[in-house]
């Protein structure tokens, strides 16, 4: 069995998987990472929502082997109980969840959209493509950077205050992983 | 699943040598299609040769276009200031398909190659003959909302899933393609095709080719373009219908139009009949009807998919209605 190697949460690991592992299971089963949820496994919830070598992506739809070597961050690694990273805070402060099972990956995704908004990547919504025009993180901007992440208990409302209080505190910078 | 070999390849050359000498390996690209077809069963490869770590994954502006790498992720495509400005209907296909995370993860070509939703296809407990050829379509007599309308056959009704291919086939894209017998270059036009008896093959490609590059070309058309994509739902999912248009009106003549459309076939389909009847002509809401029409009077539909006729008509209207106000 192929030898995989990452880094998560700031953590060598290494382990031996079998090579049709996705990443998800890989980090929940094999390594005992179980932040990343399994809502469908088929990248149609984002409750496995992982910051893969910076990047929010699917864990569900990954294969491990295929990231050998990779810097994986879950929403553990982001922060803890005592020092929660900002929009771990603001998720507490404006009840941004109900069961808390989609929040992990709601964190995580929140964290590389709103560094994907500070690159300038434009969105489905944003009316002016050009290059150089600012993003302005308006709530339907929000809303369809974040459709990748379902709450089957609604908590909509609160996840969008929740992001709108960390892009307001960073500044509209970035809000990035620490 | 089945026991599946894992090689990582160096070089493209390599790459295509392992493939093309093994009739049970495949490429691997970002996976996010691939992943959840070996879960569901619906593919089943004894050897993944991955490609995703190539060095293809750059963007060149060639002066006169685009060379965009095979592994070059959907969100940095979308995001790249020229794909922005000189082919603006290409970004805006891309961030209408799939979410953030699997912008980040899904290649250019993996893309192209993606495989149809059709909800059948992915349902292994079903006859489907794109997953199994001779078993049988379960689409045409059952659920059928999201059946091709045009270039369909007795065999299959499926469509073409992906936003991004419909904007590169309405922007004359080529696909550079990669095979054991030197490089060649392909219209993306005629990269996938209609499923006739053969719903099994997507595309043209030989077993082991692989998709390096896509190139554009820039022109005053792709410089005005759009995509226009109608769903079941605001954002995240699969288009009931859409359309990317082109557009370079010459006073209030149509010097060139491009118009393509996605969830109509088993491929992006170019609306050719469409483009001939308006170009040289003015550009109103009624012309652009007609001509929608005339390209539709091949459409063979059911109960559950004839919304689509004028889905397609009033989406390619709007488009191109909304472009000549743009540039006038």
């Amino acid at each position: 069995m192929p030898t995989l190697r990452l880094t998560v949460d700031g953590v060598a690991r290494k382990v031996e998987i079998d090579s049709r592992t996705s990443l998800l299971d890989a980090l929940r089963e094999r390594l005992e990472v179980t932040a990343p949820k399994k809502g469908c496994d088929h990248g149609q919830c984002g409750s496995c929502t992982v910051l893969l070598d910076g990047r929010r992506s699917l864990s569900c739809l990954a294969l491990a082997v295929a990231h050998e070597g990779a810097d994986v961050v879950t929403a553990s690694g982001l922060g803890s109980m005592d020092e929660p990273h900002p929009v771990q805070q603001a998720f507490l402060d404006h009840d941004g969840y109900q069961c808390g099972y989609c929040t992990p990956g709601q964190v995580c995704s929140v964290v590389g959209m709103l560094e994907e908004a500070a690159q300038g990547h434009p969105s489905h919504v944003t009316s002016d493509l050009d290059p150089e025009a600012l993003i302005d993180l308006s709530n339907d901007e929000i809303r369809e950077r974040m459709s990748g992440n379902l709450c089957r208990c609604g908590a909509y409302a609160g996840i969008l205050d929740a992001v709108r209080q960390v892009h307001a505190e960073a500044g509209n910078g970035t809000g990035g992983a620490r | 699943m089945k026991e599946l070999t894992y090689v990582r390849a160096t070089s493209a050359a390599e790459a295509v040598e392992a493939v093309t000498d093994d009739p049970r390996a495949q490429y691997l690209g970002g996976g996010t299609n691939l992943t959840d077809h070996l879960k569901l069963g619906i593919t089943t490869p004894e050897v993944l040769v991955d490609v995703s770590r190539l060095p293809l994954d750059t963007v060149e502006d060639t002066g006169t276009g685009l060379r965009i790498g095979a592994a070059v992720r959907n969100s940095d495509l979308a995001a790249h200031p020229v794909v922005r400005s000189d082919f603006p209907a290409l970004s805006r296909a891309l961030l209408a398909g799939a979410s953030g995370q699997i912008r980040n993860q899904a290649t250019t070509a993996g893309n192209l190659l993606q495989r149809t939703r059709c909800v059948y296809f992915q349902d292994p407990t079903t006859p489907c003959n794109k997953r199994e050829p001779g078993s049988g379509c379960s689409a045409i007599e059952g659920y059928g909302r999201y059946n091709a309308v045009l270039g369909a056959s007795e065999a299959c009704v499926a469509v073409h899933p992906s936003d991004m291919a419909v904007a590169m086939s309405a922007l004359d894209a080529q696909v550079v393609v990669l095979g054991a017998e030197g490089e060649r270059r392909i219209p993306l036009e005629d990269l996938h095709r209609l499923p006739g008896h053969h719903p099994e093959r997507d595309t043209t490609l030989a077993h082991g080719e692989l998709i390096t590059a896509v190139e554009l070309s820039r022109s005053g058309a792709a410089r005005t373009s759009t995509y226009e994509k109608a769903r079941d739902r605001a954002s995240y999912a699969f288009a009931l219908v859409s359309v990317a248009a082109a557009l370079e009106l010459d006073g209030d003549r149509v010097a060139d139009v491009r118009i393509a459309w996605g969830g109509a076939a088993h491929k992006p389909w170019r609306a050719r009949t469409a483009e001939d009847l308006l170009r040289d002509g003015p550009l109103d809401e009624q012309r652009v009807r007609d001509a929608a029409a005339e390209e539709l009077r091949a459409a063979a539909t059911g109960p559950d998919s004839d919304y689509k006729v004028a889905m397609l008509t009033g989406i390619t209207a709007r488009a191109l209605v909304r472009l000549s106000e743009a540039t006038s």
